[in-house]
């Protein structure tokens, strides 16, 4: 399993969030979640315009052996989405904390990304669920 | 508490992501499902199926008491070492269990069963067994590895004992014989597998399991986890207990019906119930179905079909076709357009007759 970039936050449900310029937030699943579903067959992306709930279902991830709703870290309006992950889905199980991005949202309250996890947090949490 | 087969410690060194597979700690992969499908129809791949119950029956009633307890017919094992796929039914036609009966001699008969149904299938077999005087014995000293792929034979067959192999050569498909495999341990050699593949199952004494797994693993076959036997039997049109059938399904409503041998003047259990059902007509049906559009495919999703609503039963992203494909069981009669809904959506889907994949190649129409 890679290393946990340092720079992400977390939801407990699996979730990363990378906060970049112009207030954007990357989202993608971790590492860990990807091994866990195993070999992903289709993703179902939101659509461009979109208004994500922190919290709430924006994006589906359908492995081999079932579907998995992928919960927004933040809110806002999706800007981007990873058209690249419909002809290749399994680039999230090559490269989940960069090519296997989701979608790129607006978020519109900053004070949300404090109720995340930092990478610190979430390693913990990944640990206590393996054992 | 999780029963483990005694290959449960190497699947783990093979870094296997373990699940409970009907409480037991089975491998689902060992990396990549996908992979695994793929190396099984294009090379070999070996399972560890030891979760899965075997049966010895002796006594001198054994074949009556067998065309008794099951669908098909035992009459149609002539030779020694072949093999039966039935159904096992309940006075109401509804399916207990699917087995595979092996000959083994006039007195002698070897069972299969699913590990899942292990308890219910013993009680209700030494039930029935009693009026026969049928000795049922479970043999927990058995592992039992699957190994499947076009060159699945060929590789088994260079770890065998030389005299035994022209012999294992030439088993014919659905039959098994006794050989002897490295350091001389004594093997139960099955044509018959899972995965819509050709190939071998063998049972081994559990204290030569781990001694096979790894000269069949030198020999280049790849170990298989239970997600790629899943996907590999469904392409295969192959059912599933539990999930395909159970005791509240008829073999007629699960497509089973060719099983069934409805033969003059034996009385096996279930036999009124799907006779008059037959003649009744059946209400529901077995179907294909393929979903051409991205999407997956999934257990307990709703069918919409002209005549009302049926339900996806297993259902899976197919690895050999690269789209979703599943078994439905949906209301007899012209179905009309098919639809699936899929989270809210609906989505057209086609039946079709399978199997989806044989061989290695998608059939033709799928």
């Amino acid at each position: 399993m890679s290393e946990i970039p340092g720079d992400l936050k977390f939801n407990k449900s699996h979730e990363w969030a990378r906060v970049e310029d112009g207030g954007l937030v990357r989202v993608g699943i971790s590492d860990h979640a990807q091994a866990q579903l195993g070999d992903l067959v289709y993703v179902e992306l939101p659509e461009i315009g979109a208004s994500v709930t922190a919290g709430n279902a924006a994006a589906v991830v359908e492995s081999v052996k079932a579907a998995s709703d992928i919960y927004s870290p933040v809110s806002g309006e999706v800007v981007e989405v990873n058209e690249a992950l419909n002809d290749k889905p399994e680039t999230i199980n090559e490269d989940a904390w960069g090519d296997g991005w989701i979608y790129l949202v607006r978020m519109s309250d900053r004070a949300e990304l404090d109720q995340l996890l930092d990478a610190g947090a979430y390693e913990e949490l990944v640990e206590n669920e393996d054992h | 508490m999780t029963e483990k087969t005694v290959l449960n410690a190497t699947h783990r060194a093979l870094g296997a992501r373990m699940v409970d597979f009907g409480g037991w700690d089975m491998p689902i992969n060992y990396g990549s499902q996908i992979e695994e499908h793929h190396a099984v129809r294009r090379d070999a791949g070996m399972f560890d199926v030891s979760h899965m119950t075997v049966i010895d029956l002796h006594g001198a009633r054994t074949k009556d008491f067998l065309r008794h307890l099951v669908a098909n017919s035992v009459e149609k094992l002539k030779v020694h070492g072949k093999a039966l796929y039935t159904c096992m039914l309940n006075e109401q036609g509804g399916v207990i269990d699917d087995l595979i009966v092996y000959f083994l001699g006039d007195e002698h008969y070897r069972l299969v069963v699913n590990a899942a149904t292990r308890a219910k299938d013993l009680a209700w077999i030494e039930k029935q067994a009693a009026a026969f005087g049928v000795e049922v014995k479970e043999r927990p000293e058995f592992a039992m590895i699957a190994v499947q792929g076009p060159n699945a034979r060929a590789k088994v067959l260079g770890l065998l004992h030389e005299v035994d192999r022209p012999r294992i050569e030439k088993l014919g498909k659905f039959a098994a014989a006794a050989a002897q495999g490295p350091h001389g341990m004594p093997l139960f050699v099955a044509r018959t597998g899972y995965t819509g593949e050709d190939g071998f199952e063998i049972v081994v004494p559990a204290t030569h399991a781990v001694a096979l797994w790894e000269a069949l693993a030198a020999a280049g076959v790849v170990p298989a986890g239970l997600g790629a036997r899943d996907t590999l039997r469904l392409e295969a049109g192959m059912n599933l207990y539990g999930q395909d059938m159970d005791e509240t399904v008829s073999p007629w409503e699960a497509n089973l019906g060719w099983t069934i041998a409805l033969d003059e003047g034996r009385d096996f259990i279930g036999r009124a119930a799907l006779e008059k059902q037959k003649a009744d007509g059946v209400k529901r049906v077995m179907v294909g179905l393929v979903l051409d559009e991205k999407g997956v495919l999934r257990h307990g999703q709703k069918v919409l079909t002209a005549n009302g609503e049926g339900e996806i039963l297993s259902g899976s992203f197919a690895p050999t076709l690269e789209k979703a494909v599943a078994f439905a069981r949906i209301p007899a009669g012209e179905p009309g357009t098919v639809r699936v809904d899929i989270r809210g959506r609906e989505l057209p889907v086609r039946l079709v007759k399978y199997p989806f994949v044989r061989d290695g190649q998608p059939c033709e129409g799928i």
